[in-house]
């Protein structure tokens, strides 16, 4: 294969295609300096910010404006003056925090009770029509309800994150202890070995890999609801600092926020990957 | 009375009309090595089952030892027909699974040197810590041997433990597996479909007719002397008449046996008995 025998091929490639998207951006979004038209609507100059509007300088940075700003960001990303301006690294952290809690408490509940749900079939029919209700209920419908009774905005953000994280944990733990071999199982029975040692040494392993597809879907679904939690409650994280921008019409900051939010979806779903492959197997 | 006793054992699933059979009464002797040999669905693999107490019987009673087996224990050793080894665990702690149930009192150093000294019998000394898709089908049959054998059971149940194998693997297992069992006088009842087979490892073969309602038809002692080899077995005369006695019953009478009453007692032949013992060359 050709792409074997030149492994910088892939590479070149993605540099080529960045720097071509970047001078499409660059080009469209180049101050224009000649035209400035005299018979601008001052409400839509007030919308779209005078700036623009006055047509000196254009809403939309260039490349080299949202680096400049990136490079801030990333030299200086915990610095704190007041509420509404935090380093990106104090954001991301508040939202990282947020994430890991609602998701571990996720994973603490969901992986024993799909346990039990793909150990008993009795159990499995008693408690699927709940999954099957809850599950495709939107995690920001449950954002009042849980303002309202939990009324503090940060925890009401770890809820929806549990609440978020949980159905696919739980449905894959289940599903992927229910089919174990019948031939393990047997083993195990046939050496004598305890229930709760099955559980551990036998069943845990065995379905290992399914539970862990769930917690990766779990945990990027939990990475795309809490930029939107966040911009609801408001007051810390990333979510906020995207919605804080758009406020203060600062666009370079919103693509910074943009990038970073991806970058870190992709390093928390690399870890997961990681992990999933370590528990693995070939049969 | 003998080391396993089965009495009127039959066995018939929920939903089915008829049982897969009915009417089994066997004995095995401690020591001894049993065959079950029979048509696809006559429920070998059921009887198997039964004896090792993962599935139960729905009348009759199997005693080994002096004692009613009900459920799996430790006392029986199974050989999968799939092998059933754990995937995620290297060939040597598959059987450590075994031995660490068997022994629970034991160090981690005894029960690894206990594994590894059986995977040395199976001639696995240099694959201890392959995963089982790093191994060969034959390979891998060899570590569920090993790993029913670590456990020194009373009595060691295999299904079909070759059926998977080429002929020379298969060959060159079958001389383990008899070495093993004569140097440690294991009781074993194994099924297979080859009549070859049961014919160099079994002391006595139980034959099945077809089901549903299948019966045990008939005992065959073969009283080939021990050791047994592979490639001089078929040179005494008695080996064809076993043979012939076999193929016959499984070509033309095992389909047609007719169902006896409750208490029948199989016949035992011995095919060949006639025939006087061979002088060596
Ligand atoms: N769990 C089950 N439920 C219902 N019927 C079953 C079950 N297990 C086996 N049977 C039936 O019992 C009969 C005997 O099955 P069994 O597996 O014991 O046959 P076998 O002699 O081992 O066959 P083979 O040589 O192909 O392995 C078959 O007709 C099969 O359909
Ligand atoms: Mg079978």
């Amino acid at each position: 294969m050709t792409t074997l025998r030149k492994p910088w091929l892939a590479p070149l490639l993605s540099v080529l295609l960045l720097a071509f998207l970047l001078g499409v951006w660059q080009l469209a979004a180049q101050p224009e300096t000649t035209v400035v038209d005299p018979g601008l609507d001052p409400e839509y100059a007030a919308l779209i910010g005078a700036a623009a509007a006055g047509g000196g300088q254009s809403a939309m940075p260039t490349p080299g404006e949202v680096g400049g700003k990136l490079w801030a960001h990333l030299t200086d990303p915990f610095y704190d003056r007041g509420t509404n301006d935090k380093g990106l690294g104090i954001q991301i952290g508040y939202s990282l925090a947020r994430v890991l809690a609602g998701y571990l408490i996720a994973v603490a509940l969901a992986v024993p009770l799909g346990f039990l749900i793909g150990m008993s079939p009795l159990a499995y029919r008693a408690l699927d029509p709940y999954i099957q209700v809850l599950k495709p209920i939107s995690p920001l419908a449950w954002m009042p309800l849980a303002l309202y009774t939990i009324k503090d905005s940060g925890t009401s953000a770890v809820f929806v994150i549990f609440i978020c994280s949980v159905w696919p944990i739980l449905v894959n733990t289940a599903f992927g202890v229910a089919s174990v071999r019948r031939d393990w199982l047997n083993v195990a029975r046939t050496l004598e070995v305890s229930p709760l040692r099955t559980a551990f040494t036998v069943i845990l392993p065995a379905a290992a890999p399914t539970i862990l597809t769930g917690m990766r879907i779990s945990i990027g679904i939990a990475w795309l609801v809490i930029v939107a939690a966040e911009m609801l409650v408001g007051g810390t994280g990333i979510g906020y600092f995207v919605w804080n921008e758009w406020n203060n019409l600062s666009i370079a900051n919103i693509i910074v926020a943009i990038l970073v939010i991806g970058v870190v979806g992709m390093a928390l779903d690399t870890m997961l990957a990681r992990l999933a492959r370590a528990v693995s197997y070939r049969e | 009375m003998a080391f396993l006793h089965i009495e009127a054992l039959a066995k018939r699933f929920p939903q089915a009309d008829a049982p897969v059979f009915e009417h089994l009464n066997f004995s095995i002797e401690r020591g001894e090595f049993v065959c079950i040999l029979g048509h696809s669905g006559c429920g070998k693999t059921t009887v198997l089952n039964i004896l090792s107490g993962l599935d139960e019987a729905s009348a009759g009673t199997v005693v080994m030892d002096g004692r009613e087996v009900r459920g799996p224990a430790l006392d029986r050793g199974v050989v999968f027909q799939s092998h059933a080894l754990m995937p995620w665990l290297s060939a040597l702690k598959n059987v450590e699974f075994g031995v660490r149930s068997r022994w629970p009192e034991w160090s981690r150093r005894e029960v690894e040197a206990h594994s590894i000294k059986t995977l040395e019998m199976v001639g696995l000394a240099h694959a201890l810590h392959k995963k089982p898709h790093e191994l060969s089908g034959g390979m891998k049959q060899r570590v569920g041997i090993a790993r029913a054998f670590a456990i020194q059971p009373k009595m060691l149940l295999l299904d079909e433990p070759f059926g998977a194998l080429d002929a020379l693997t298969r060959g060159t297992i079958q001389d383990e597996l008899m070495q093993i069992v004569a140097a440690t006088q294991q009781t074993v009842f194994m099924i297979t479909h080859d009549v070859d087979e049961s014919i160099l490892l079994a002391d006595r073969i139980l034959l099945m007719s077809n089901g549903p309602r299948a019966q045990l038809a008939e005992i065959v002692e073969v009283a080939l002397p021990r050791p047994r080899d592979r490639h001089t077995i078929h040179h005494d005369p008695r080996y064809y008449r076993i043979r012939n006695h076999l193929v016959d019953f499984l070509v033309n009478r095992s389909r047609a046996f007719a169902a006896p009453e409750a208490g029948h007692a199989p016949a035992v032949v011995n095919p060949g008995s006639d025939i006087p013992e061979p002088q060596a060359a």
